[in-house]
């Protein structure tokens, strides 16, 4: 936790607010357990097969004071993990203070912030790490440091970001699945900056909604949230090395909701030293309201992907260079909303690489028990018979979840 | 039913649109149901603002309850619908959602959900009028603020409901996305309060009915009822809605209803 400055700033403004006569303090969170089951024995050595037994604990403490319009959120994050050392980890998902005023907001803090509209890739999305031992779906951010001005104009709402200390990406161990043949080195991480995870991104966003448009466009300058990963030695062999280089991206989304169907549209430009691409996700959901007679919504989902860079090549890999996953990628989806008491959803969806064969099947079903209790169950198949497909590493993977949380 | 009032929808705007003498185009009994819904808004009008609680009791046939914590502000627009800003508590699992609405007579409302766990603002469609809020037997449409754009009207003759003598008006939704051919309201003499509502579902059969009591008033002028008790007919289900904490001209504007409001709403 390289986070020192900022903690110790809020934790004098916490010990302040405490102190207030008026301050509300609120504890809420939620604490799981959750069984993963790989149908297949591991695909390379060291990784363990069958079971995956893991439960975690994030509660939430809020403070607030001057009617809400002063708050502080602590939201600490843990997971314990039967089998993978990297998946066993901690997390300051939020510490955050926030005063809010009629037209601007200040956030100071360790917070999360999410940009977008699609729902198969979050392509806009930069300001939060990846934590990739967490989940399949890259959902998972890491907390980031950030002094956030948000300002409320007729216009629109504009926010600057000034971004200290960089997160590195979380990856599987070696003991762990989900990944590919060589292990990433946590350890021995390189920058393009000389000032390393000390180097200052500042970030400028603007959203606005007119009418059935909701608009989101913004500059990114700092450090590249994705690694470029090149093999290398270490004394323990070979090792994929992280380097983490600088980039400027221009980014933007738009959703137009047009009655029941909604328009959703997500670019990139991003420009590194020794490369620029543009990547695109768009595509559409369209829902039935009520299908036969009863209470169940269905949606469609359709979402394509694109990215100029081409696919990742693992055998001709350039330094500096990157690809990417989802290229030339189709992603077809329904969602079921039963709209009961316990709130039942089920979520399925199918992708596809047009350029080479690899496909992925997820299917993810929730459901409330009681008033306090959810219950998922989660299941990813993937398959490729394409070397130079990323999901080629991972065609042993396919895996079953089932996790209960409780909310307190 | 539906050709009824789409005739009638169509005589009247293109009556309103030729000339402004358009009451010439409806009966009597049409005539005075718009006129006891119109008065029934205006005597409400001015509250500028309000906030409650609101505690949702479901339950199903068998008599288990589950129950939904949900606290809603809400700003008066003049010439236009309200908007307002609905925090979830409970179910735990949906805490800190929050739902934003700009709500609009005829033109569609603008909606947007904020997702705590992913801290995702996402706007959604407001065409789902018709389904479920919350697993409830409550739609979307049924808590939706009351415009008078959004029925046509006839009145049916009074009646006594809650102890009450009540205008019966018969209210037809505008909106061709609306659950129900029509909906038949109890509008009481002394206050203009809605008593009761029964629902008919698209094939004219009754659905459901809500019956308003403890009514309480606010600064000497706005009415609100402590609880409206919704009962299902076709699925045996019930929930209860009881109110508390209403408050009214708290000072709520126009920039605690918009995008970042969303986000940190509690």
């Amino acid at each position: 936790m390289k986070r020192t400055w900022l903690a110790s700033a809020l934790i004098t403004s916490m010990i302040t607010s405490i102190s207030m006569s008026a301050t509300e303090f609120e504890l809420s969170g939620k604490v799981s357990v959750e069984h993963r089951h790989f149908f297949k024995d591991a695909q390379f050595e060291g990784q363990f097969n069958g079971g995956q037994s893991s439960a975690t604990i994030e509660p939430e403490l809020y403070w607030s004071w001057n009617d809400g319009f002063d708050s502080i959120i602590f939201t600490p994050f843990y997971r314990v993990d039967s089998q993978d050392d990297n998946r066993q980890h901690g997390d300051i998902r939020e510490l955050a203070y926030i005063h809010a005023a009629d037209d601007w907001e200040l956030r100071v803090g360790i917070r999360k912030e999410y940009w977008g509209v699609t729902e198969f890739q979050h392509l806009v999305d930069v300001i939060n790490q990846t934590d990739g031992v967490e989940d399949f779906d890259g959902e998972d951010k890491l907390g980031q440091q950030m002094i956030n001005l948000s300002l409320v104009q007729a216009w629109g709402i504009v926010d600057f970001f000034i971004l200290p200390g960089f997160r590195e990406r979380t990856f599987a161990s070696e003991q762990g699945r989900l990944r590919g043949p060589i292990v990433v080195d946590k350890n021995n991480v390189n920058y393009e900056s000389s000032a390393e995870q000390q180097h200052l991104d500042v970030a400028l966003r603007w959203a606005h909604s007119i009418g059935d448009f909701d608009l989101g466009s913004y500059w990114f300058h700092g450090t590249n949230r994705e690694p470029i990963l090149t093999p290398s030695f270490n004394s323990e062999g070979v090792v994929l090395q992280q380097y983490y280089n600088q980039m400027d991206q221009l980014g933007l989304d738009v959703q137009a909701t047009l009655g029941d169907w909604l328009w959703k549209f997500e670019s990139i430009y991003r420009k590194t030293s020794t490369e620029s691409f543009v990547a695109t996700q768009a595509g559409f959901e369209y829902s039935f309201i009520g299908i036969f007679d009863t209470n169940l919504d269905l949606g469609l989902l359709t979402e394509y992907a694109w990215d100029s860079r081409g696919v990742v090549d693992f055998n001709t890999i350039e330094f500096g260079k990157s690809g990417s996953v989802f290229q030339n990628d189709l992603f077809v989806g329904t969602r079921l909303a039963f709209n009961d008491m316990q709130s039942t959803e089920m979520l399925m969806g199918v992708s596809t690489d047009l350029d080479h064969s690899a496909n992925s099947f997820l299917m993810e079903a929730t459901r409330r028990f009681g008033d306090s209790f959810k219950a998922s169950v989660d299941i990813r198949l993937l398959q490729s018979s394409d070397s130079i497909d990323s999901a080629f590493m991972l065609r042993d993977d396919d895996h079953a979840q089932f996790s209960v949380e409780w909310y307190f | 039913m539906l050709n009824k009032k789409l005739v009638l929808a169509t005589v009247s705007s293109l009556l309103l649109s030729v000339t402004s003498a358009s009451v010439y185009a409806l009966t009597a009994e049409e005539q005075k149901g718009l006129d006891i819904s119109v008065e029934s808004k205006k005597k409400d009008e001015g509250w500028k603002d309000s906030s409650a609680d609101m505690l949702m009791i479901l339950k199903n046939k068998q008599g288990q309850e589950s129950i939904r914590e949900i606290k809603i502000k809400s700003l008066e627009i003049k010439n236009d619908g309200d908007k307002s800003l609905t925090i979830f508590n409970k179910p735990r699992d949906v805490k800190g959602t929050a739902f934003l609405s700009f709500s609009h007579p005829i033109e569609a409302d603008e909606q947007w959900l904020f997702l705590p766990a992913l801290k995702r603002v996402k706007r959604i469609s407001s065409r789902n009028k018709s389904g479920p809020f919350m697993g409830s037997e409550f739609a979307f449409e049924d808590l939706s603020s009351f415009e008078v754009e959004k029925y046509t009207y006839k009145y049916l003759g009074d009646e006594t409901v809650n102890g009450e003598v009540s205008f019966k008006v018969e209210q037809y939704p505008v909106d061709e996305n609306s659950g129900y051919t029509r909906r038949v309201v109890w509008i009481d003499h002394s206050e203009y309060r809605v008593q009761k509502v029964e629902f008919y579902d698209r094939k004219d059969s009754l659905l459901k009915t809500l019956t308003f009591s403890d009514y309480k008033q606010y600064l000497d002028k706005h009415w609100r009822a402590d609880i409206q008790h919704m009962v299902n007919h076709q699925n045996g289900k019930s929930t209860e809605l009881k109110w508390s904490n209403y408050q009214f001209k708290t000072g709520l504007k126009d920039s605690d209803f918009n995008r970042n409001s969303l986000k940190r709403a509690r």
